[in-house]
């Protein structure tokens, strides 16, 4: 294996337990350079949790997280932003009384290391405000800038969400449910939309967890199915659609 | 634009004040000053970072000991040299405060926050020998720019040159607080007020940021402890006691803490109400209180809200 196949974010025998409740059993998973994976699995499978751990929010019981080759189990969301991954969120995640513009400036603004900067005069920052309007045009939210998060529309809120993350300019981005509460339509546009802002920013991997059969087919390189806390399948979704016993534990109760 | 008005005019008010009214209420305009100060740094704990402080009198009467050793003990009278070691204080003991206090939230930051102030103020009870007790030390008259004014009593003094160097102080406290939250650590601060697991997830560490809006609090509290001092000629223990804390929120909640100039309408507003308040009954306290509750209920967003009624800026 060369250094440039080496992954990018690897997971190894990850185990979480709540008290008596096993929330993930031994699951390995690799993401390796341009990929895009879905995992998929019924509620209580364990998405969220591997998605917690994956990102640093909690730290595994057993197992180790490897990100570019750091160990990051338990580092918390700041380190692991820092490093280079981002994360958007099931339930709509916004700064209600911040504006589209703030939002996405506190990204970068985190992303430039200029926090600290206690005299400099944030509207005067013509490069922070210059990848701010970036990050709105690719998302299509450059004609709300001005906006209070809270007034925003459901679907909007959802997208501001996933483009701060997009803004930190990550190289590996989680979506927990980027889709969800969005209609049919309305989600393949805001998949076109992600795919092509992720090729715009340089993003090097994504991993989403999704309800959605169609666009878990439709835009995956990859699918991991969990199921009771184990990786039930991990294959391509032409392995996946071939597997009967996947395709009725999980994608069939699901697909209906 | 009603807001804008009211500004200029206050300005105004305030440079000509002691020409044109009674020395007695231009006095009264310096405790004002000081709190103003004060209170432009709880409300960046407040306003800016959502932590509400029931300890911070403990700054500003660090600011005021810091005053009364230098010029009672030390023999140091040049104001701008007081301001500065009060400030450097404050920061060196706010930061290990800080770090502890920050740690927590809501409720349990708060009572942390009131736990500290009463531990000093039982320091400065108690250890006589340092503090003087419940006497507490003096403060001597300051020279201002390196000027004693040996000529001025002591009202000429206060209503003359140290008058308008307090406005000047207040002035530069809130030029530089207008700058702190228009600049990229007041947005941080912000993001972390309005949702700081999200701001985690941008990479903005929430208890850095909120033990350096606790440090700049701290360092605006002692400047205006120090400017509240010099008027009173004293800094004794219950500058730190709980009660004074209570005020400084008071003042918060009467002027309204989402507007950078709410803390100075709260200040003016407390100290003049309190004096013809205090001047018609002896139960005072029961009038305040009595008034907190209706501007909780009525007025959540204080007075600075009927003034200039816009959606919160993000100030």
């Amino acid at each position: 294996m060369t250094l440039l196949e080496a992954p990018l974010l690897e997971a190894m025998d990850v185990r979480k337990r709540y008290g008596d409740f096993t929330a993930l059993d031994g699951v390995s998973l690799t993401i390796r350079d341009g990929e895009f994976v879905s995992i998929i699995g019924p509620n209580g499978a364990g998405k969220t949790t591997l998605v917690n751990v994956l990102s640093g929010f909690v730290p595994p019981t057993r197992g180790t997280v490897r990100f570019k080759g750091v160990d990051v189990a338990g580092v918390g969301p700041v380190r692991l932003a820092r490093l280079g991954m981002a994360r958007s969120f099931q339930l709509v995640n916004v700064f209600p009384g911040l504006t589209v513009a703030e939002t996405l400036a506190v990204a970068v603004v985190s992303r430039l290391g200029r926090g600290r900067r206690l005299w400099a005069s944030l509207a005067g920052d013509s490069e922070v405000r210059a990848q701010v309007a970036d990050v709105a045009a690719l998302f299509a939210l450059d004609d709300r800038l001005a906006r209070p998060a809270r007034a925003l529309p459901q679907g909007d809120k959802k997208l501001l969400d996933v483009a701060s993350a997009f803004a930190l300019r990550p190289e590996v981005i989680i979506l927990d449910e980027p889709t969800s509460g969005v209609s049919t339509r309305d989600k393949t546009a805001i998949m076109e939309v992600l795919v092509q802002a992720a090729a715009r920013v340089g993003i090097r991997a994504i991993i989403q967890v999704e309800h959605d059969m169609d666009i878990v087919f439709g835009y995956s390189d990859r699918i991991v199915v969990l199921h009771q806390g184990r990786v039930l399948a991990d294959a391509t979704p032409a392995e996946i659609r071939a597997d009967d016993e996947v395709v009725a534990t999980v994608v069939g109760r699901r697909a209906r | 634009m009603i807001a804008r008005l009211v500004l200029v005019l206050a300005c105004v008010a305030a440079l000509v004040a002691p020409f044109a009214v009674r020395p007695y209420h231009a006095t009264l305009m310096l405790p004002a000053f000081g709190y103003g100060v004060a209170l432009l740094g709880l409300n960046l704990l407040f306003g800016g970072a959502g932590l509400l402080s029931f300890g911070h009198a403990l700054f500003l009467a660090l600011g005021a000991y810091t005053a009364a050793v230098l010029t009672t003990h030390a023999g140091v009278l040049r104001f701008e040299t007081i301001l500065m070691v009060a400030a450097a204080v404050a920061a060196a003991i706010a930061l290990p405060v800080g770090l502890l206090c920050v740690r927590y939230v809501k409720i349990y930051f708060g009572v942390l926050t009131l736990a500290f102030g009463m531990l000093f103020y039982s320091f400065l009870f108690k250890f006589y020998t340092l503090t003087g007790g419940d006497e507490g030390i003096r403060v001597l008259r300051p020279t201002l720019l390196g000027r004693a004014f040996p000529d001025l009593g002591k009202v000429e003094y206060l209503t003359g040159p140290f008058y308008y160097y307090a406005l000047g102080v207040l002035a530069l406290a809130t030029l530089a607080m207008w700058r702190i939250v228009r600049s990229p650590f007041g947005l941080c601060l912000a993001a972390i007020r309005e949702n700081p697991d999200k701001a985690e997830y941008l990479g903005v560490s929430v208890r850095r940021y909120r033990l350096g809006a606790f440090v700049i609090a701290a360092v605006f509290g002692a400047v205006g402890g120090v400017l509240l001092a010099v008027p009173t000629g004293l800094a004794d223990p219950l500058l730190a006691y709980w009660t004074h804390s209570g005020n400084l929120v008071f003042m918060l909640l009467l002027g309204g803490f989402d507007r950078l100039l709410g803390p100075l309408l709260g200040a003016f507003v407390f100290i003049f109400l309190q004096d013809s308040v205090m001047s018609i009954t002896q139960y005072w306290r029961l009038v305040f209180g009595t008034l907190l509750a209706a501007i909780v209920i009525f007025f959540p967003r204080g007075l600075m809200a009927l003034l200039d009624p816009r959606a919160r800026s993000g100030a």
